[in-house]
C-alpha cells in the first residue's frame, strides 16, 4: 500500500529538538495517497510560533523522505497554522531549499543546527544509560563511570538508543568503547566525570521537559492529536492531570 | 504575604503584564496567533479550577490585576515586564500608560519596568534616556524575538544592543530581564541559544541579567552560563506552573537550578496573566522534591522564602518587613533540641 509506505517514510523524519519521529509526536495531521502516486501531507505543530528553522527542517525532510519512494510521483507537504506557513509552503512547493525559502534570514545551511541537536540527543542518551546503571549498581561511584564501556551496558532499550545516537554522530559502537565521552567520542578524564554527568543530566531534563510540553500543547491546540501520539519511550510523561 | 505552618512568606511576583490582546488591538493575524499561543499555555498548564475563558484572557484591566495579585494572590509586590510587540498590536501588547499609571498609584505594590529594541538605534537610545527618567526605571524587559521591519530578532551582544546596555548601566537601569523567543536571524543557529547573555553578562558586570523561564527550553545551556557569570539569575516565569501537571519535571528544574546557581539567584513569578499567583504560591510552599529524585536535596522553608520574594526584593530594593526577613545567621548558633 502506497499510504503505508508513505507513513513509514514519515516515521523516519524526526523533530531534531525533541529527538522523536514526527509521526509519534502527532505532527502529521493528514496523509493522503492516491493509487497513481500522488501524496499530500499536512503537518501541524504545537504553536504558531514554533521555531521556523525546525519547522522547515521537518517539512523538507518529510518531502525528501516521500520523494525517495519509488512508487511516488508527486509530493505536496504543507505546514498548517504556523506564522511562517505561507513562506515555508511556498518554499517547499518550489523546492527552493532553505536559503531560497528564507532569503536573507538564512546564511549558509541548517547542518550545524542539526549537528547541535544530534549531539544533545547523544548526551541525553548517554546520561540515561549511565544513570540507570548507577541506580542498579549501588556500589558504583559517579567517577567510576569513566571506566564503563558499551559492552558493560545491559542489552536493553536505553542501550540501543545510545548506540543509535552514537551512530548518528559517527562514533564507534564496539563493546570496548567508553560510554562517557564528549561530542567527538573522546573519554573525559576521570575527575571530570561527575561534573560532565551533571551537565548531561540537565541536557536530558531539558529534552524530556520540552518533549512533554510540546506534546501537551499539541493536544491542547488540536484535541484529536491525542489519538495520533505514541507514548514517549524515553522519559515517560507522568501526567498528573490530563490536559485539555 | 502568605502564611502556612507557622512560616510567613514575603511574595514578589517578578514578572507580570497588563496586556490588551482584544481583536480591535490586533494589527494582523500574528496578534491573534500570539495570544492564542499564550492561551494554550494557560489552558495546558493550569488546574481546571484556575482556567479562564478566552474572552477573560484577552484583557484584564487594572482592577482585575490588583485583585488577582494583591487581594487573592498573596503577592506583596509585583514587577511589570512589558512586551511591546508593535508589529502584532496597534497599541502594543503590554499597555504602557495603564500599567505605569497603576504603578504610580501603588508604588508600594508595583514596579514598572519598560522595554527597548536596539534596532531603533539612535532614536531609541534617546527614548531610553527619556523613559528611564519618566518611569524611574530600575529594570527592563527585553524580548529578543520581537519583529521589526524585515528583521525578526536581535541578540544581546549586537553592537547597538551594547550601546543601550552602556546607557542602562549609566542610568541605573540595572536589572535586565531577557526573554528568548524562537525567531532570530540567522535561522542557521538555535534561536534559544543564550550565548549572547553570557557575553553581555561578562561585559556589564554592574547589571543583573535575569533570564526568564530560566532559559527553557535550553535549561542546560543556561545553567552552564549562570555558573560562570555571578550576575546571571533565573526567572521562573513559565517554569512555575509545571508544579501542577508535571511535579517531577518541576522538581528537576528546581533541583538543577539550586545545584548550578544556588538559592540566591532564583526568582518566583506567575507570568500573570498567563497564570495567576495564588495557586502557584500555595503549591510551591507545599512542594517537595519527589522522593524518587534522590539526586536532589529536599527544599527548605528558607530556600522557598528566598525564591518566593526575598531574592527579587533584594535586587529591586523592595522593603521587607523585619518579621518576614530571614534571621541573620548567628556565627555561634547552638542547635536547640
Amino acid at each position: 500500500m502506497i499510504r503505508d509506505d508513505a507513513y513509514a517514510a514519515l516515521h523516519t523524519v524526526s523533530d531534531p529538538e525533541l529527538d522523536e519521529p514526527i509521526t509519534d509526536l502527532g505532527f502529521v495531521r493528514s496523509l493522503d495517497a492516491s493509487p497513481d502516486g500522488r501524496v499530500t501531507v499536512h503537518l501541524r505543530l504545537p504553536t504558531s510560533f514554533c521555531s521556523p528553522n525546525f519547522a522547515y527542517l521537518m517539512a523538507s525532510d518529510a518531502k525528501d523522505a516521500l520523494t525517495a519512494l519509488p512508487q511516488v510521483r508527486e509530493v505536496e507537504v504543507l505546514l498548517d497554522d504556523h506564522h511562517d506557513s505561507d513562506l515555508i509552503n511556498a518554499g517547499l512547493a518550489a523546492d527552493a531549499g532553505y536559503r531560497g525559502t528564507f532569503g536573507e534570514e538564512a546564511e549558509s545551511s541548517l547542518d550545524e543546527l542539526r549537528l547541535t541537536f544530534r549531539r544533545k540527543a547523544h548526551t541525553a542518551a548517554m546520561e540515561r544509560a549511565l544513570t540507570q546503571l548507577l541506580r542498579r549498581e549501588r556500589e558504583l561511584e559517579e567517577a567510576d563511570l569513566h571506566a564503563v564501556t558499551l559492552g558493560d551496558l545491559p542489552d536493553e532499550r536505553t542501550t540501543h538508543a545510545l548506540l543509535r545516537r552514537r551512530e548518528a554522530l559517527g562514533l564507534g559502537t564496539g563493546p570496548d568503547e567508553a560510554v562517557m565521552v564528549d561530542d567527538q567520542g573522546r573519554p573525559y578524564p576521570r575527575e571530570e566525570v561527575p561534573l560532565r554527568l551533571r551537565l548531561a543530566r540537565s541536557t536530558r531534563i531539558s529534552i524530556d521537559g520540552n518533549a512533554h510540553f510540546c506534546r501537551g500543547l499539541l493536544r491542547t491546540r488540536y484535541p484529536d492529536s491525542a489519538n495520533d501520539q505514541a507514548p514517549r519511550a524515553e522519559g515517560a510523561e507522568n501526567l498528573k492531570e490530563s490536559s485539555a | 504575604m502568605y502564611t502556612k505552618d507557622g512560616e510567613n512568606y514575603f511574595i514578589v511576583d517578578a514578572h507580570v503584564a497588563l496586556w490588551d490582546a482584544r481583536p480591535e488591538n490586533q494589527r494582523n493575524i500574528h496578534g491573534k496567533q500570539f495570544i492564542d499561543c499564550f492561551y494554550d499555555y494557560h489552558r495546558n498548564l493550569s488546574p481546571q479550577s484556575e482556567s479562564w475563558s478566552y474572552d477573560e484572557f484577552l484583557y484584564q484591566g487594572g482592577d482585575r490585576l490588583m485583585k488577582d495579585l494583591f487581594v487573592d494572590g498573596h503577592v506583596d509586590h509585583a514587577i511589570f515586564q512589558p512586551a511591546a510587540l508593535p508589529a502584532f498590536y496597534n497599541n502594543g501588547f503590554g499597555q504602557v500608560e495603564e500599567a505605569f499609571a497603576l504603578a504610580s498609584a501603588h508604588p508600594d505594590k508595583l514596579t514598572y519596568n519598560h522595554c527597548w529594541d536596539p534596532r531603533f538605534e539612535g532614536a531609541g537610545l534617546k527614548q531610553l534616556r527619556e523613559d528611564a527618567k519618566r518611569f524611574g526605571l530600575k529594570g527592563a524587559k527585553l524580548y529578543t524575538a520581537e519583529w521589526h521591519g524585515s528583521s525578526r530578532g536581535w541578540k544581546l551582544d549586537d553592537p547597538w544592543s551594547y550601546r543601550y546596555l552602556e546607557a542602562a548601566q549609566e542610568l541605573g537601569v540595572k536589572n535586565i530581564h531577557i526573554h528568548k523567543g524562537p525567531t532570530i536571524r540567522p535561522l542557521d543557529r538555535d534561536a534559544f541559544d543564550v550565548a549572547d547573555v553570557d557575553k553581555a553578562a561578562t561585559d556589564f558586570t554592574e547589571l543583573n541579567f535575569v533570564v526568564e523561564h530560566c532559559g527553557l527550553p535550553r535549561l542546560e545551556d543556561f545553567c552552564w552560563i549562570a555558573t560562570q557569570e555571578p550576575n546571571v539569575h533565573a526567572g521562573l516565569a513559565v517554569a512555575m506552573p509545571f508544579i501542577h501537571t508535571r511535579p517531577k519535571y518541576f522538581g528537576q528544574i528546581i533541583g538543577e537550578l539550586l545545584y548550578w546557581l544556588g538559592e540566591d539567584r532564583i526568582q518566583f513569578s506567575s507570568d500573570y496573566a498567563i497564570w495567576t499567583p495564588r495557586w502557584l504560591v500555595e503549591r510551591f510552599v507545599d512542594f517537595q522534591i519527589p522522593e524518587e529524585l534522590s539526586e536532589y536535596a529536599p527544599l527548605t522553608p528558607e530556600q522557598k522564602k528566598k525564591i518566593l520574594g526575598l531574592n527579587a526584593a533584594a535586587m529591586y530594593d523592595i522593603p521587607v518587613p523585619a518579621e518576614l526577613q530571614l534571621p541573620r545567621e548567628e556565627p555561634q548558633a547552638v542547635a536547640v533540641a
